[in-house]
């Protein structure tokens, strides 16, 4: 039992270690091109000035009902984006209280969670591989905090905002990854993150609609998800975006979403969530997946990397690479990137090789994909890819 | 309002030379000023090195004395302010400010318990 304990102890460091990792990567490659743009936001919308004009009583009230209720549902909880006036702006302060950057990146994203997503402290602690009360502890930590230190209930100083707004789209960016493709477990997604992570999109979008990175984080979300039909087969079984049935995808996200990523480009300050969502706004516009523009999708990347620099994207590009200029390219490419623990970068390698004919190398490289992924669902997909190598048994 | 504890935090050992320690004890004598202008400022100082630090324990009706400090490192707290804010956003901007003043020392902010909530007897 102690040793069992131990493993989840160990899973959970892992994971939150992930997670930290990656709220602190966000945050630095995605400085946008010009930081003064974000700063002089074009007509900065009123939400934040009627937050400044709004009484402090009023204020105090709503920090008192969100802090001396941890145990009832989420304030907000179920209701619509259409409620009127200042449900929607105390809605706004929540999520910046939430992502206050005195909070632990781990905390942020589940006091988000349990305060605007209204799941359970169950519910999240199961999404992050917690034990129940680790969960309710940490959470309680960070409400003594709020409460203690006396984070404040409001939208900051429009000053601190494109900062604190990075730390906002960066935790919805990792519900929603998180949702779309879990980090263990027996199935390859949790809808209902990924529905949560979209819910509070939407209400950032509407609440902060001339931020267009706020736009893009919502187009990328939606246009992802709108493949979720298809992402799996009828066994459960992980499809791959070139296999996918396309006549399954909801159409009515893509038309969104892609509608969203006009929109936002349209501003002319592109940043990597707008970059990310247009790259998936191209592969919706394909009918089948051999006519996917890879060359523009190259393009994008290569506007990526540029301006966020990282091996993750390095990779991604690889694989639009592999698309325009072979698999040889993208191999020379992939090889020198650091990501050994990432078992993305394995599975990559896998497939490219897998196309070069190098199979014994392939199947080395998904053996260690596959070991590097706790969830069951990618795992059974990477077996799956090297049992149909040609020659191995 | 609210008072937060601003603790700065050094490592142990021969304290810096003048040229670098004289223009931080400008620094800190002229944000000591901004802050009492601004009618944040509560009470301020620095402290001995940690080896100054004697610890009393009380054990079966004696107390005990032993060479301090009381926690093992090689930081330890140099000194403090005590300041007043309206919110922890308000003190951190003050927090940042005293880290720019004394340049390398990491400097933690902490809330001080509401009246309420302390031990103290209560003020007429």
């Amino acid at each position: 039992m102690i040793r069992v304990l131990g493993d989840i102890d160990a899973a959970e460091d892992a994971v939150q270690d992930a997670f930290a990792t990656a709220i602190r990567r966000w945050p630095v490659e995605g400085t946008p091109p010009s930081p003064a743009g974000w700063i002089i936001t074009t007509a900065r919308n009123r939400a934040i000035d009627q937050l400044r004009r709004e009484s402090t009583r009023a204020d105090r009230h709503a920090q008192a009902a969100l802090l001396h209720t941890p145990d009832e549902p989420a304030p907000y909880a179920g209701s619509g984006p259409d409620e009127e006036g200042p449900v929607r702006d105390e809605r706004l302060r929540l999520i910046f209280t939430c992502c206050h950057p005195a909070l632990a990146p781990a905390a942020r994203v589940a006091l988000t969670l349990r305060l605007l997503g209204g799941l359970s402290t169950a519910q999240i602690a199961h999404a992050f591989l917690v034990p129940e009360p680790t969960m309710a502890q940490r959470l309680v930590r960070a409400k003594g905090k709020i409460r203690a230190a006396r984070i404040p209930y409001r939208v900051p100083a429009e000053a601190d905002l494109p900062d604190r707004l990075q730390a906002v789209l960066a935790v919805l960016y990792l519900v929603f990854n998180e949702g779309h493709t879990a980090s263990s477990g027996d199935r390859l997604d949790r809808p209902d993150l990924a529905v949560e992570a979209i819910r509070l999109g939407r209400l950032l979008a509407e609440l902060m609609p001339d931020e267009p990175e706020v736009l893009g984080l919502l187009a990328l979300m939606l246009l992802v998800e709108s493949r979720r039909p298809s992402r799996t087969g009828p066994d459960g079984g992980l499809v791959r975006l070139a296999e996918q049935d396309r006549s399954r995808w909801d159409r009515r996200l893509v038309a969104e979403g892609q509608a969203l990523v006009r929109r936002c480009l349209r501003r002319d300050r592109p940043g990597p969530y707008q970059i990310q969502a247009a790259i998936n706004a191209v592969h919706s516009d394909a009918a089948t997946a051999a006519e996917t523009d890879w060359a523009q999708i190259l393009q994008l990347y290569d506007h990526l990397l540029a301006i966020a620099p990282s091996p993750v994207v390095a990779l991604n590009r690889a694989v639009a690479l592999a698309e325009v200029a072979g698999p040889a390219a993208a191999l020379a490419l992939v090889d020198d990137l650091d990501l050994g623990g990432y078992h993305v970068f394995h599975a990559v390698r896998a497939d490219l090789l897998r196309r070069l004919g190098r199979t014994a190398e392939a199947a080395l490289a998904y053996d260690a994909a596959a070991a590097l992924t706790r969830n069951a669902v990618e795992q059974d997909f990477l077996r799956r890819s090297r049992r149909a190598l040609p020659g191995t048994a | 309002m609210q008072q937060y504890l601003l603790s700065i935090y050094q490592g142990d050992g021969e304290p810096p030379g003048p040229e670098i320690l004289d223009p931080i004890m400008e620094n800190l004598a002229a944000l000591n000023q901004e802050m009492k202008a601004a009618g944040a400022w509560v009470f301020a100082a620095g402290l001995h090195p940690a080896s100054t630090a004697t610890v009393l324990r009380h054990h079966d009706g004696e107390v005990l004395m032993t060479d301090g400090p009381y926690t093992e490192g090689k930081e330890h707290l140099g000194g403090f302010t005590v300041i007043q804010a309206p919110d922890l956003d308000a003190a951190l901007e003050w927090g940042g400010k005293l880290a720019r003043a004394i340049g390398l020392l990491p400097i933690e902010v902490r809330p001080l318990a509401d009246e309420a909530e302390s031990c103290d007897p209560p003020r007429a």
